[in-house]
């Protein structure tokens, strides 16, 4: 298996493949404007970069990649219950969960 | 005799009664406070004899000097202390200003009784006092410094005692900043003795000044610098004209400030600095001028002066003339001399013409007075021994002192024989104002609230008769003994008696002189009160020119007060202080104003822009680090040229 990974895919297409997801996360980030589809793409953005991470850590045989996936994806568990529950908070608040209209810090 | 004389304790006394009095005044009772206001310079006065005692029993050596363990200034070279000097010049002073002022303390008693503020009033008096004898005792010029702009401020609270009646306050203004004009003389003098000698004390200069070499340049600018302050505290030409305003505060005010004690300080300093003054004859040449000027001047537009208090304001400047022209002969122990006499007379005649306006209910025109000698016998009889010891008839005090001025000045010979005549013509003047302000005040008919003067309290009376009895005894010491004892401290060209024939003849001149004005007087406001009127009908030029101080005020007003309010208000209020100071002020608010009103378009809340600006930064970061720019501007630049056809 590890001969297929490291001979017949190269390294470009992982990374290519990482780009094209986070880059699709901030054009959903961006565009979207149901507060939990923007939600959505900042898990998609994280993974991304955890896509990359696996893909040097494999390259370089460094395992502290691997080790940094693993944080990561602990923060992302956290910030999904926190942030979920901002959103519940919001919704019972304002009644929407368009970006656009909650714009309370607005100077 | 332990040698000590808690000298320190002199200025302190009635420091502490300002502090007792300022502070707790106005819930004591009346009583206390008289006692504390009383107490206080009765004890420095107390300390003063003492100190006098020892030196006439136990010989004390002179200077005595007490200077304070802690030093004030230190600063590299420059090392000023407290100091209180002792010498026979100062004793001389401390016994004037203490004396006459533990007297006229004793006279307010009376005089302010029934007035608002009469803790306050008290509580000035005494912080008077205090900075007065600092100024007295001074060994150096900076601490001298401190006493002199602290009676200038007992003086500014003094004359705008009554502070709400706009004039007063006006006048205590007037008074303040006529009187900064000569401190600005009296710094710069200052800072000049401390680059050229790198002391201000008063004996090192001396000591230094006694090497060959300093005559004339630097030290004649020192001079006319401490000069030109000396002008503005005692009210000489050209810096007169606070003083007639000064009356505005209450009449013992008038007495021991303005006529007494303060305003001499200036004669006071000169002598203080007198070794300065030797060493330049042109500065002393000035000093005689200003004075015999001053003299003149204010002795004329005092004819015609109808206010009491201001004949007297007027002649004081005369008499302060009278004392210059002594120093600029260098005949200071001859202007000690008539200090001290000035002291007694001018406080009495003070204190005089404060019981006749207190005793008549607050009027001072003297043309609604008249007849009051029946009615006011002591103030009557001690006013009299005043005018005649100021128009200078033997054997009152004035007599010895401006005959031994006037000596001196002839003395010198040459221009100082004008001096003499001028001095001769102002002893005239003065002998006509007082008899006139004498007639019309007390002999001529009475009139208006003059017919029903309630009587002088013991308190005021008192100090009249004292100060009557040295207004007549004040001058037999004479002058030889008393240049004598001055010797040491104002150096050993006193007055040289030695030509008794001509002082003689000199002393009859002036009484006879004195006898004219005295005539004339008579002439026109006893024996025909209705020619005075017909006198100014017939010259009213001149007259008017008179009664209105020549038009110095208004002269003043036109060429400095205007335009200074002029450039106060349109240049420097104006131009420079709205439209550079405030228009830098406000061209820094605008930028920040715009610049944030452009900026804050960023703030708008909406989240996804915030994440877009985000987004957009950081490529902008991966654009700067990640193309090799240094390659590609080249590159690109050299594009661009083949793309543009070449």
């Amino acid at each position: 298996m590890s001969s297929l990974f490291s001979q017949e895919v190269p390294i470009s297409w992982y990374l290519l493949l990482s780009a094209v997801l986070f880059s699709l996360g901030v054009i959903g980030f961006l565009i979207k404007r149901n507060l939990i589809t923007v939600f959505m793409s900042i898990e998609l953005m994280l993974n991304a970069v955890n896509l990359s991470f696996v893909t040097f850590a494999h390259e370089w045989h460094a395992v502290k990649g691997q080790i940094f996936v693993f944080f990561v994806m602990m923060v992302a568990a956290a910030e999904a219950a926190v942030g979920l529950a901002i959103i519940i908070a919001v919704f019972r608040a304002r009644a929407t969960l368009a970006v656009d209209r909650i714009d309370l810090m607005k100077l | 005799m332990n040698g000590y004389l808690y000298l320190w304790l002199i200025p302190l006394l009635p420091f502490a009664g300002f502090l007792i009095n300022g502070i707790l005044g106005r819930s004591l009772p009346r009583a206390l406070v008289t006692t504390v206001a009383i107490l206080a310079p009765l004890a420095a006065f107390g300390v003063v004899l003492n100190a006098a005692w020892a030196l006439w029993s136990a010989h004390l050596p002179l200077p005595y000097v007490e200077t304070c363990p802690v030093g004030w200034i230190n600063a590299g070279t420059l090392h000023i202390g407290f100091s209180f000097v002792l010498d026979q010049l100062s004793l001389v002073m401390l016994l004037v200003v203490t004396g006459v002022g533990f007297l006229i303390h004793v006279y307010s008693i009376g005089y302010m009784g029934d007035e608002e503020g009469y803790s306050r009033y008290f509580s000035y008096l005494n912080l008077f006092l205090f900075f007065m004898t600092v100024l007295v005792l001074a060994g150096n010029a900076l601490l001298m410094f401190v006493g002199w702009e602290g009676v200038g401020l007992a003086s500014y609270l003094l004359i705008g005692f009554y502070f709400h009646k706009n004039s007063a306050a006006d006048a205590g203004k007037k008074a303040f900043i006529v009187n900064r004009i000569g401190d600005v003389g009296f710094l710069i003098g200052m800072f000049l003795l401390l680059a050229n000698f790198g002391t201000l004390t008063f004996s090192e200069i001396a000591a230094k000044l006694a090497y060959p070499g300093w005559q004339g340049g630097v030290v004649t600018v020192i001079a006319l610098c401490l000069l030109l302050g000396a002008t503005g505290k005692s009210a000489q030409l050209p810096l007169y004209i606070w003083l007639p305003d000064a009356m505005e505060g209450p009449t013992p005010v008038s007495a021991l400030i303005h006529a007494a004690t303060m305003v001499t300080a200036g004669v006071y300093m000169i002598a203080r600095t007198h070794v300065l003054f030797d060493h330049s004859p042109f500065a002393l040449g000035v000093v005689a001028i200003v004075g015999t000027a001053t003299a003149l001047f204010a002795a004329v537009i005092a004819l015609v002066q109808n206010d009491i208090k201001r004949v007297l304001a007027y002649s004081t400047i005369s008499q302060l003339g009278y004392m210059f022209l002594g120093c600029g002969v260098a005949a200071y122990s001859a202007a000690i001399f008539h200090l001290v006499t000035h002291a007694f007379f001018k406080a009495l005649l003070f204190l005089a013409a404060g019981a006749v306006i207190h005793a008549i209910g607050g009027e001072q025109d003297l043309r609604k007075m008249g007849g009051l000698w029946k009615k006011l016998p002591v103030t009557f009889w001690t006013m009299t021994a005043a005018v005649f010891a100021i128009a200078g008839f033997f054997p009152f005090a004035g007599f010895f002192s401006k005959d031994a001025i006037l000596y001196a000045a002839f003395a010198q010979g040459g221009s100082g024989r004008i001096l003499w005549f001028v001095g001769l013509v102002t002893a005239l003047l003065t002998s006509f104002y007082m008899f006139r302000l004498w007639y019309m005040a007390f002999l001529s008919k009475p009139s208006g609230k003059a017919a029903h003067p309630h009587a002088t309290p013991l308190t005021m009376a008192v100090p009249l008769l004292i100060l009557a009895l040295l207004s007549l005894c004040g001058g037999w010491i004479g002058i030889e003994r008393f240049s004598a004892f001055l010797a040491p401290a104002t150096g050993a060209r006193a007055v040289e008696a030695g030509n008794a024939h001509l002082e003689l003849i000199l002393s009859m001149a002036a009484v006879a002189v004195a006898l004219l004005g005295w005539l004339l007087a008579d002439l026109i406001y006893r024996q025909q009160p209705a020619r005075a009127e017909r006198m100014a009908a017939a010259l009213p030029g001149c007259y008017k020119l008179l009664s209105n101080k020549f038009y110095v005020d208004e002269i003043y007003g036109a060429t400095v007060v205007k335009p200074l309010l002029g450039v106060s208000k349109y240049l420097l209020g104006w131009v420079v202080d709205t439209g550079l100071l405030g228009g830098t002020a406000w061209l820094l608010a605008g930028i920040a104003t715009f610049a944030g009103a452009i900026l804050q378009r960023w703030q708008s809340g909406n989240l996804r822009s915030y994440a877009a600006w985000l987004a957009a930064g950081a490529a902008a970061v991966l654009l700067f680090v990640l193309v090799p720019w240094s390659t590609v501007w080249p590159a690109s630049l050299e594009f661009i040229w083949k793309v543009a056809g070449h």
